[in-house]
C-alpha cells in the first residue's frame, strides 16, 4: 500500500473561542479520492482551511509529502502543490476569467500553457466567457472556474469543499465527470455533504461529527451501511432515492 | 445546463446593467456640475477657473490615490498619510535647497531636472518610510480599524514631530523653477504654467496606475487582492510582500503629492500633512475607497467645486467640499465610484 500523501494527526484548530477540530485525524491516499462526509458544522470546512494554513492548527501535525507543513503560510503551502477550491469558490468577479486564471498561474512556461489549453478543451465554456467579468458567470461557470484555476499549477493534492452546494442535479453530473477527470491527474480530497456526489466520486471516506474524525473506510463499503448513514449523515435510503 | 446558464446570465446581466446606469447617473451628476457655473460665471473667467481647479484636483488627486489604494487591498485607514506627503514635501525641499543654483538658472532643462530630481528623492525617500511603517507598526494591526486609526495616528504625530527635529520647526519658503512661473494669456484667459504642469504629472499617475493594475500581472493580483485576500494566498502570493509594495507604492505617490503641492504653494510647514490629508479623505470618500477612477473624478470634484465657489461666494468656498461629501454620504454611502469588494 502507497504511503499517503497527505497525514493530518491529532489537528486541533480553533476559530476565535470556539473549539472546532477537536483532535482529528486522518489521512489521503496518493491513488485516490478521498471524501469527507458530516452533517453541518461538524468542521469540514475548517479541516480544508487548517491544511491550506488559513487557520493555523493550536496543536498536531498535517504531513503532506512526508513534509510537515501545520506551521507554513497559506502561499508557501499552495507553492508545495496544493490547491484550493473554497465553499463560496473565491472567483474575483470584477476580474475577467482569462484575468482569474492568470492570477492563479504561478509560472507562465510552456508546461503551464499547456495545462492551461488541456484545461480549456476539458471545460470549454471558459473559452467562451474569456473575456466576461467572473462575476457574470452562472454558478456551474464559476464552480468550473474556480477547479480550473486550481489544476493549472501542477497541483499532487486538490482541496475542494462542497462543490455540488447550490448546483443543479444536471451541473452536479458535469462536476462528476470533471473530478472523475481530475483524478487521474491530481489526489483529490473532498469536502462533500451530496451523498451521491461523494459516492459517485469517491474511494475512500472519513465522517466527521463535532470536530471529530468518528470513522474512515472505503466508500462502496458506506454506501451498502444504512445504519451509519443514517446515524452520522441523517440519510436514509428513503431520502436517497428520491434525490 | 443551457436554462441555468441563461438564467444565470440574465441575472447577472440586470445587475451589471443597473451598474452601468448608476455609473452614468454619477457620471452625468459629475458633468452638470463641471457645466452649471457657466450660467453665473463670464466664459474666459470660467476657463481660467476650470484650469486652476483641474490643477487643484490633480495635485489632491496624488495624495488621495495613495490612499484610495491602500484602504482597498490593504483595508487600512492609514492616518499616517498627510505626514508622508509632508515628509514628501520636505525632501524635495531639502534637494530643491542643495540644487538651488538650478532652481533659479534661466534653463528649461535645469529646472525641470531639479524638480525631477526632488520628485525622485520624495519618492525613494518616502516609500522606504512607508516599507518600515507597514512592516514595524501597520503589520501589527491588520483588521482592526480602531487600532489602525489609533496606531497611525500616534506614527503621523511622530512622523511631524522628526520634521520638526531635522528641519526645524518654522515654515520654509520654496522657490519655483524658473520656468515654472508666469503664465499665459490666451485670448484673456489666464493659464498658470505649473498649473498645467501639475495636470500633466496628474494624468500620467493616473494612466500608469492604470496600466499597473489593468495590464500587468502585479495589477491583477493587486485587484484579485481588494476582492479576496484569504484566496490570493491560497493561490500562492505571498500577500505580505505585495502589501508592503502597495503601502511603500500609496507612500510614494503621497510623497510626490507633497512635492508637487509645496512647489505649488510655495511653502513647506510641519502640519501641511493634515490640512491635504482631510482633502484627501473627502476625495475618496466622494469617489468611493479602493478605486483609482474614483479618486480621480472626486479630486476633480472637489478642485473645481473649489474654484467656482471661491469665485462665485468665497466665504463658502472652503465649506463647500464637506457640503458635497455630505450629499454622497446620504444619497450613496459607498461614493461615486466604489471598488467591487
Amino acid at each position: 500500500m502507497p504511503e499517503a500523501i497527505l497525514k493530518a494527526q491529532e489537528i486541533h484548530t480553533y476559530i476565535g473561542q470556539h473549539h472546532i477540530l477537536q483532535g482529528v485525524s486522518f489521512e489521503a491516499r496518493p491513488d485516490a479520492v478521498t471524501v469527507l462526509v458530516g452533517r453541518n458544522g461538524a468542521g469540514k470546512s475548517t479541516i480544508l482551511k487548517t491544511i491550506m494554513g488559513l487557520l493555523p492548527p493550536s496543536q498536531g501535525s498535517i504531513t503532506f509529502r512526508a513534509r510537515e507543513i501545520q506551521r507554513k503560510k497559506p502561499y508557501e503551502i499552495a507553492r508545495l502543490g496544493i490547491g484550493f477550491v473554497p465553499e463560496d469558490m473565491g472567483i474575483f468577479s470584477n476580474l475577467t476569467v482569462e484575468e482569474n486564471m492568470k492570477v492563479a498561474m504561478l509560472r507562465e512556461d510552456r508546461e503551464t500553457l499547456q495545462r492551461l489549453e488541456t484545461i480549456t478543451d476539458l471545460l470549454p465554456d471558459l473559452r467562451k466567457f474569456w473575456t466576461a467579468a467572473a462575476g457574470n458567470l452562472s454558478g456551474g461557470q464559476k464552480q468550473m472556474l474556480a477547479i480550473a484555476r486550481a489544476i493549472v499549477n501542477k497541483t499532487a493534492l486538490l482541496l475542494i469543499d462542497e462543490p455540488s452546494k447550490g448546483l443543479a442535479p444536471i451541473i452536479v453530473e458535469a462536476l462528476i465527470s470533471t473530478i472523475n477527470r481530475i483524478k487521474e491527474h491530481s489526489v483529490v480530497l473532498l469536502v462533500e455533504q451530496n451523498f451521491h456526489m461523494a459516492g459517485a466520486v469517491g474511494d475512500d471516506y472519513y465522517i466527521m461529527d463535532d470536530g471529530l474524525v468518528v470513522r474512515g473506510g472505503d466508500m462502496e463499503e458506506l454506501a451498502g451501511d444504512e445504519a451509519v448513514k443514517s446515524r452520522y449523515l441523517g440519510i436514509s435510503s428513503a431520502v436517497e432515492r428520491s434525490e | 445546463m443551457k436554462d441555468q446558464n441563461e438564467r444565470g446570465i440574465e441575472v447577472t446581466g440586470a445587475g451589471a446593467a443597473l451598474k452601468r446606469k448608476s455609473g452614468a447617473v454619477s457620471f452625468a451628476a459629475a458633468v452638470a456640475l463641471f457645466i452649471l457655473p457657466l450660467l453665473w460665471i463670464p466664459g474666459k473667467i470660467y476657463l481660467t477657473l476650470t484650469i486652476a481647479g483641474l490643477a487643484m484636483g490633480m495635485l489632491v488627486f496624488l495624495i488621495a490615490s495613495g490612499l484610495s489604494i491602500i484602504f482597498g487591498l490593504m483595508d487600512v485607514l492609514n492616518f499616517a498619510h498627510g505626514a508622508l506627503f509632508a515628509w514628501g514635501a520636505y525632501t524635495g525641499f531639502s534637494v530643491f535647497k542643495l540644487m538651488r543654483a538650478w532652481v533659479g538658472a534661466d534653463s528649461v532643462l535645469k529646472n525641470v531636472g531639479v524638480f525631477s530630481m526632488a520628485a525622485a528623492a520624495a519618492l525613494l525617500a518616502v516609500s522606504v518610510l512607508g516599507m518600515l511603517l507597514e512592516r514595524g507598526l501597520i503589520r501589527r494591526v491588520y483588521g482592526s480599524h480602531l487600532f489602525q486609526i489609533l496606531i497611525t495616528f500616534g506614527g503621523m504625530v511622530v512622523l511631524v514631530e522628526l520634521i520638526r527635529v531635522f528641519w526645524g520647526p518654522n515654515d520654509e519658503v520654496i522657490v519655483q523653477p524658473l520656468t515654472f512661473r508666469g503664465s499665459w494669456d490666451m485670448h484673456g484667459v489666464i493659464v498658470e504654467r505649473y498649473r498645467v504642469l501639475c495636470i500633466m504629472i496628474g494624468v500620467v499617475v493616473y494612466t500608469m496606475i492604470r496600466i499597473v493594475l489593468k495590464k500587468t500581472k502585479l495589477g491583477m493580483i493587486v485587484r484579485a487582492g481588494v476582492e479576496n485576500r484569504e484566496m490570493v494566498q491560497a493561490m500562492g502570493h505571498n500577500i505580505f510582500r505585495i502589501f508592503t509594495g502597495v503601502f511603500a507604492a500609496g507612500a510614494a505617490l503621497a510623497a510626490l503629492g507633497g512635492v508637487a503641492m509645496s512647489v505649488f504653494d510655495r511653502q513647506v510647514y510641519p502640519d501641511m500633512g493634515g490640512t491635504y490629508l482631510l482633502f484627501a479623505f473627502i476625495v475618496v470618500i466622494i469617489g468611493g475607497l479602493g478605486s483609482i477612477t474614483g479618486s480621480l473624478l472626486g479630486a476633480l470634484i472637489v478642485g473645481l467645486a473649489y474654484n467656482y465657489v471661491a469665485y462665485l461666494v468665497p466665504w463658502a468656498a472652503a465649506a463647500v467640499n464637506v457640503l458635497i461629501m455630505i450629499i454622497i454620504l446620504l444619497i450613496r454611502p459607498t461614493g461615486l465610484f466604489p471598488a467591487g469588494r
